[in-house]
């Protein structure tokens, strides 16, 4: 195991410089010629936070303390995974003509993805803690530990993203399931509601949503002041490191067979 | 020692599975029993070796597997069946043309094009006046490259990749680009690294070009090896071949 990781890790040195190029040519190419350009990654969530918080506010908000920043936490999570994966799903397929024309390790284009996602996702971070600042947030030197739920989501969002783009090879029709699948999570992922409201088994069941965890792990440190337990660290942990494995074992085992549907 | 080595090399391409035809048609002909993949083989039953220094030149009509041929050495994709011993390492040169992206400017893809040729990124910043000297492009260096002219494009494309200074060298119909006096200069370039010693691997519809420069010929027709061996030989006997159709 630490062979195959030492040799993944030379691997990406002998292709740092491509990688790097990879990242600014991604990250270009998403603002390209756009007035606002950088910009639009910091609109797009303060849009959809203002539209939620004055449409939700009067329902959901009277229990919840500093809801505006419950509602961020929630979407800035949920967003950072879903950009990251739909970024991810896409990756192979839009290099298809490098891919099936130079050998290199396929998923590099699936990290550099991943790296302009987490760049848009550090900003609206910043923002997040400025929003936070304003709403009387008391910080604590327990935000440090934030670092632990964001280290988990990349891997996670890494793995996903990986077992989409091989999927989304393979055949096309993934896009539209995702789509209704993502969809169907950002309701499960209690971003707008309490969950509190509902009987303890059902509460339960919100930690089978990775996204969940990761959301909760946010609040529980910026709202309610608390480092949550071992448990969570764990699922944390569990979720990102099987997203991961099995991203890796479909690479393994597919590796060569992509061309053939590129 | 044999520089590359292919022992009784086939390829197969999956065609006819869910991903083509539609995962109804699947559906329906696995319950009528009568679902299989199709497989069709590109390349069939090849095998060569190649001496350190020498040319290959590789000929056949369309579709006769060369090109699939070049990316199973190339290590994009693997035989189906076969052995395959390559060594040292390789520049292929499929297509001059890949992983550029109309979106960037000239100097952004070249350094992109530049690092996905395995150069460093010291080596760019050295090398880059004299890419962009070559490829003559000097005004158009912060021009996006999709504003360029296709004869443009080739000569950027050119320029890059004849820096590449590999033990194996593929090279598929890219010996030379562009217009007359550019067309000279590229050819001259390309022949200045087939004679630094790289084993090359040539596919080229120029007979009279193979005659000249190869030291080994394979003829290859749908996939299938006809021949393998001396270039005067299997030249006169492809020519043949060829006048006879």
């Amino acid at each position: 195991m630490v062979n195959v990781i030492k040799e993944q890790v030379m691997k990406i040195k002998k292709h740092q410089f491509l990688f790097e190029e990879l990242v600014k040519r991604d990250f270009k190419k998403k603002y390209k010629r756009t007035a606002l350009g950088m910009l639009w990654s910091l609109v797009s969530p303060l849009m959809q936070l203002l539209v939620m918080s004055v449409v939700f506010t009067n329902f959901f908000g009277r229990n919840v303390p500093h809801y505006t920043i419950y509602l961020f936490a929630g979407n800035l999570t949920f967003s950072f995974f879903r950009d990251s994966t739909y970024g991810g799903m896409n990756s192979l397929m839009q290099n298809s003509n490098i891919i099936t024309k130079i050998n290199l390790p396929k998923y590099m284009f699936l990290l550099s993805k991943n790296v302009a996602s987490l760049i848009n996702f550090g900003l609206t971070l910043l923002i997040f803690f400025v929003f936070a600042l304003f709403d009387g947030i008391h910080f604590s030197i327990n935000f440090i530990t934030l670092i632990y739920p964001i280290a988990c989501l990349i891997v996670f969002n890494i793995g996903c993203g990986l077992i989409l783009s091989a999927l989304f090879v393979l055949f096309k029709d993934i896009q539209y399931l995702y789509d209704i699948f993502t969809m169907m999570l950002m309701y499960l992922s209690a971003i707008f509601y309490y969950t509190g409201d509902y009987p303890e088994h059902i509460q339960k069941l919100f930690y089978l949503n990775p996204v969940y965890v990761y959301i909760t792990y946010f609040r529980d440190v910026v709202i309610y002041g608390y480092i949550p337990g071992w448990k969570t660290h764990l699922l944390c942990l569990l979720y990102a490191a099987i997203a991961l494995l099995a991203g890796a074992l479909i690479y393994k085992k597919y590796n060569y067979k992509f061309m053939y549907y590129m | 020692m044999s520089k590359i080595e292919l022992n009784d090399v086939s390829v197969s391409y999956i065609t006819g599975d869910f991903s083509t035809v539609g995962l109804k048609d699947v559906v329906i002909q696995k319950i009528k029993r009568q679902y299989k993949p199709k497989e069709f083989t590109a390349v069939k039953n090849v095998s060569f070796s190649l001496e350190e220094g020498e040319l290959l030149g590789i000929v056949g009509s369309n579709g006769a597997g060369k090109s699939t041929l070049l990316k199973v050495i190339s290590g994009i994709m693997r035989p189906t069946t076969g052995t395959m011993a390559v060594k040292g390492n390789i520049a292929s040169l499929l297509e001059l043309g890949t992983g550029f992206d109309g979106d960037l400017t000239v100097r952004e893809n070249t350094f992109l094009r530049g690092a996905m040729l395995g150069y460093t990124r010291e080596f760019m910043n050295r090398t880059y006046d004299s890419i962009i000297e070559f490829a003559e492009l000097r005004e158009f260096e912060d021009r996006l490259f999709s504003h360029l002219s296709s004869g443009m494009k080739s000569r950027l494309a050119f320029s890059i990749a004849c820096l590449v200074h590999p033990e194996i060298l593929i090279l598929d119909e890219v010996l030379s680009v562009g217009d007359g006096a550019f067309r000279k200069k590229s050819e001259a370039k390309m022949l200045e690294i087939i004679g630094g010693g790289a084993t090359t691997l040539l596919v080229s519809h120029s007979l009279d070009q193979i005659r000249r420069m190869a030291t080994k010929v394979l003829w290859l027709d749908k996939g299938q090896q006809i021949a393998f061996g001396e270039t005067k030989e299997i030249c006169d006997r492809y020519a043949e071949f060829l006048n006879g159709k």
